[in-house]
């Protein structure tokens, strides 16, 4: 099956009017319009998955998603139940929805499906299916806000999402169902008087646009906190759509960015905005937080091991290998190219890189730790435990690991510890561990005799205190 | 037409686990049992008013969260499945109530009256929420008087603690001066939680009872605080202690219902009586009565 992909984004307002009122004002009747004109882009993309997170469904046990294949039922709106009843029947992909669930617990984050006869769906995942999606032509999958999720697991969400989307092979379109400015009226008003409740509200609402139009989806999400602070009512703790969808855009910001329509409902900024993933050429990205891959979780009050994360069967083969563990970055599988030498006898990788590669007559090694394959033990001990709480360790007996692995790799590439030229060692805490390190060192490798240069580092990825970097003489191709 | 009276006032929490740990025939969960406490406490309660004769339940539920005023269910019934949006596996209610339909508009005109923002729900495809739906079936699992159900104007969210209350007391002024004048007997309820902060994962089996408890020692703190001036009869306190309360117990008194329970009590100075407190999914819940019929000097 080919790579799936996300093949656009969307952003649209949530309240019930431009469903139940576009006549009544004329700006929801633009917001109708624009989401008359994002329902046909949809359809004329060819998407076979919309995917909606919306910011008035609320959860408090991690996040939901909605598995019910056919949920149907009429929706009233709490505060605008004047305007009329909406009834729905959507089309519901579940099997997505529990892959989703599971891929979110292959990385550490919480989730669940519901599938419950007159489960209540909200307001803004209405609206939105209603009008992008009017004949339910394509299925769709429905994810709940986190009350409590920030960034790091908003992010994963969406990390999630995209390792499904990628798996299945699926045309997705990612939508957020959001207020920009969420300040409502707090009287009720006629419909034409309505308008953006302050100017302040207004001005921050196009500057957000401007960014949008521009591709710049990740610089604001960047900005979700401050925006939060500047122009949103506490319903909902942070801007976080924006983080969801950047992460779906893999945090881009040269995104095709167009604003088809920017109105009031009832005072909030209500927006409907296409992002296209083909390049715009502009926007830098400069990173101020952690691109997170995986939701450590701290927020746990139960008392339950939490490092024991589910066995997940259905997407296994699909999904990209990594492991979680409970002291340390995820493991990946060594990376396969045409010049990689790669062992099943060597530990595995924390990131995306093969064991060895092979240029020429040379064999460059990726750094070498002591850990174990297989188990991912670490011979001596690990140098603090997973709070970061200092442990006593065996640098010579790491030291000793390390060089068993740097043999394991050559022998796979078919040389011997014989083999190597150069070494660059690291240690964290050269004044503890220089001796017991130079000890093996001269035991082992000193009899082979490559160069060899020391450093002292701050920290590895890894609970360890000795890696190696090694260039080696490459034998023959067979 | 006799003077109205106010029999009681009660807080009341909501927590779905309570009516999926009773098992009623209307819940389509069913539960080993758990949270007796709270549950033993709402025993204390019924018992409590099992002698006392009454037309109405006026109840504010945090979980008809809106947006734009104070809003009346006027309709004089709803029938519906209600489920929780957060623990749809634990409460998924049929439900069939009745709404004391005069009542709710009389409090909804003198309210208009005072000028606060105020409408009539007249939408009869709307779901009630599953806060009054828990506590109706807690404290009258009968359903045999009508309610009438205020939503939670959050005008906390839009401004601060401080205009929720100045709102809230005006909103149980009126409450109370429109019951004074039906001519009815009521009894209000406070449907909320005291400390809010819940623990973002469940047990396995909800239920187990050996995961429960509170969050923080800080909430502990906040909630036998508020518990103290419940049982000592210092309202006025909890009322100057609200911002306070609310935003360092991450309180679910947030939603304006204690607020206003108090305001519609007069702000009693007689001891609350406490029928029970217990934590659920971590968040801390009291069960109080003011047995203002017992302190008609009061009225």
């Amino acid at each position: 099956m080919s790579d799936g992909e996300l093949i656009g984004s969307f952003i649209v307002p949530v309240h019930p009017h431009t469903v139940l009122a576009p006549e009544q004002n004329e700006g929801w009747g633009r917001l109708r319009d624009a989401y008359d004109l994002a329902a046909q882009r949809i359809k004329d993309s060819g998407a076979d998955l919309l995917i909606i997170y919306s910011t008035t469904w609320p959860s408090i046990i991690g996040h939901q998603i909605i598995a019910d294949p056919n949920p149907e039922w009429v929706m009233v709106d709490h505060d605008f139940h004047d305007l009329g009843s909406i009834p729905y029947s959507f089309n519901i992909d579940e099997k997505f929805a529990h892959a989703w669930n599971e891929a979110n617990e292959k990385r550490g984050l919480k989730s669940r499906t519901v599938a419950y006869h007159g489960f209540p769906i909200d307001v803004g995942s209405v609206v939105a299916m209603k009008l992008l999606n009017p004949d339910n032509a394509i299925p769709a999958v429905i994810v709940s806000s986190n009350v409590y999720a920030n960034r790091s697991e908003t992010t994963v969400l969406a990390k999630a999402c995209m390792d499904v989307v990628k798996a299945t092979g699926r045309k997705a379109i990612a939508v957020t169902a959001m207020s920009l400015s969420n300040r409502m009226f707090t009287k009720p008003i006629e419909p034409k008087d309505d308008r953006i409740h302050s100017l302040k509200d207004d001005e921050w609402n196009r500057k957000i646009l401007e960014l949008l139009g521009q591709g710049r989806l990740e610089d604001v999400g960047q900005l979700s906190r401050t925006i939060h602070q500047q122009i949103r009512v506490n319903k909902v703790v942070a801007f976080k759509p924006m983080w969801w969808l950047s992460g779906m855009n893999t945090n881009r910001n040269d995104l095709t960015g167009e604003v088809l329509a920017y109105e009031a409902i009832h005072g909030a900024g209500g927006a409907v905005v296409h992002l296209d993933p083909t390049p715009s050429g502009t926007g830098d990205i400069e990173y101020d937080e952690d691109d997170v891959e995986y939701f450590a979780g701290e927020r746990n009050v139960l008392d339950g091991d939490q490092t024991d994360l589910e066995e997940t069967d259905s997407l296994n083969a699909e999904l990209p290998q990594k492991e979680t563990q409970s002291n340390g970055p995820a493991l990946w599988d060594p990376t396969e190219g045409k010049d990689s030498v790669n062992s099943e006898a060597a530990p595995k990788p924390v990131g995306a890189y093969p064991h060895a590669r092979r240029v020429g007559d040379l064999l460059y090694l990726s750094g070498v730790g002591p850990r174990q394959p297989g188990t991912n033990a670490i011979p001596g001990g690990p140098i603090h435990d997973g709070n970061g709480n200092a442990l006593e360790y065996d640098i010579k007996a790491q030291t000793h690991a390390v060089i068993n692995n740097i043999t394991r790799i050559l022998e796979e590439a078919g040389g011997s510890i014989d083999d190597v030229l150069d070494v660059t060692s690291f240690l964290v805490d050269m004044d503890r561990d220089f001796q017991g390190y130079n000890e093996v060192w001269a035991e082992t490798l000193g009899q082979v005799g490559p160069t060899r240069t020391t450093l002292a580092i701050r920290a590895l990825p890894t609970p360890i205190a000795v890696e190696m970097k090694v260039i080696a003489k490459a034998s023959k191709k067979e | 037409m006799s003077k109205g009276e106010i029999v009681a006032g009660c807080l009341a929490p909501h927590p779905p686990h309570l009516v999926y740990a009773e098992n009623p025939p209307q819940n389509e969960p069913t539960a080993e049992g758990g949270w007796e406490q709270l549950r033993w406490g709402y025993e204390r309660l019924r018992e409590s008013l099992a002698g006392v004769d009454y037309d109405a339940i006026v109840l504010l539920s945090p979980h008809w969260q809106t947006y734009v005023g104070t809003h009346f269910l006027g309709l004089p019934n709803f029938k519906n499945l209600s489920v929780d949006p957060v623990f749809p596996n634990l409460f998924r209610y049929h439900y069939d109530l009745d709404i004391d339909v005069e009542l709710a508009q009389q409090i909804h005109d003198r309210a208009a009256d005072a000028g606060l923002a105020v409408k009539m729900m007249t939408n009869p495809d709307f779901r009630v929420d599953y806060g009054t739906i828990t506590t109706g079936h807690m404290f009258n699992p009968a359903w045999d008087k009508p309610l009438v159900v205020v939503s939670s104007n959050r005008s906390r969210d839009y401004y601060s603690v401080e205009v929720m209350q100045e709102m809230m007391i005006e909103l149980g002024r009126v409450t109370r001066e429109a019951i004074l004048a039906s001519g009815k007997k009521v009894v209000v309820i406070a449907s909320n939680s005291l400390s809010h902060r819940h623990f973002t994962t469940e047990s396995a089996l909800p239920e187990d009872m050996s995961k429960e408890h509170i969050t923080s020692h800080a909430m502990h703190l906040w909630d036998m605080r508020m518990i103290e001036y419940f049982r000592t009869g210092q309202a006025q306190r909890i009322l100057d202690e609200m911002p306070e309360f609310t935003e360092q117990a991450i309180a679910e008194s947030d939603g304006g219902g204690l607020s206003w329970l108090l305001s519609t009590l007069d702000i009693p100075t007689y001891p609350g009586i406490l029928h029970g407190y217990g934590t659920i999914i971590g968040t801390g819940n009291a069960i109080v009565e003011w047995p203002v019929r017992d302190h008609k000097e009061a009225e």
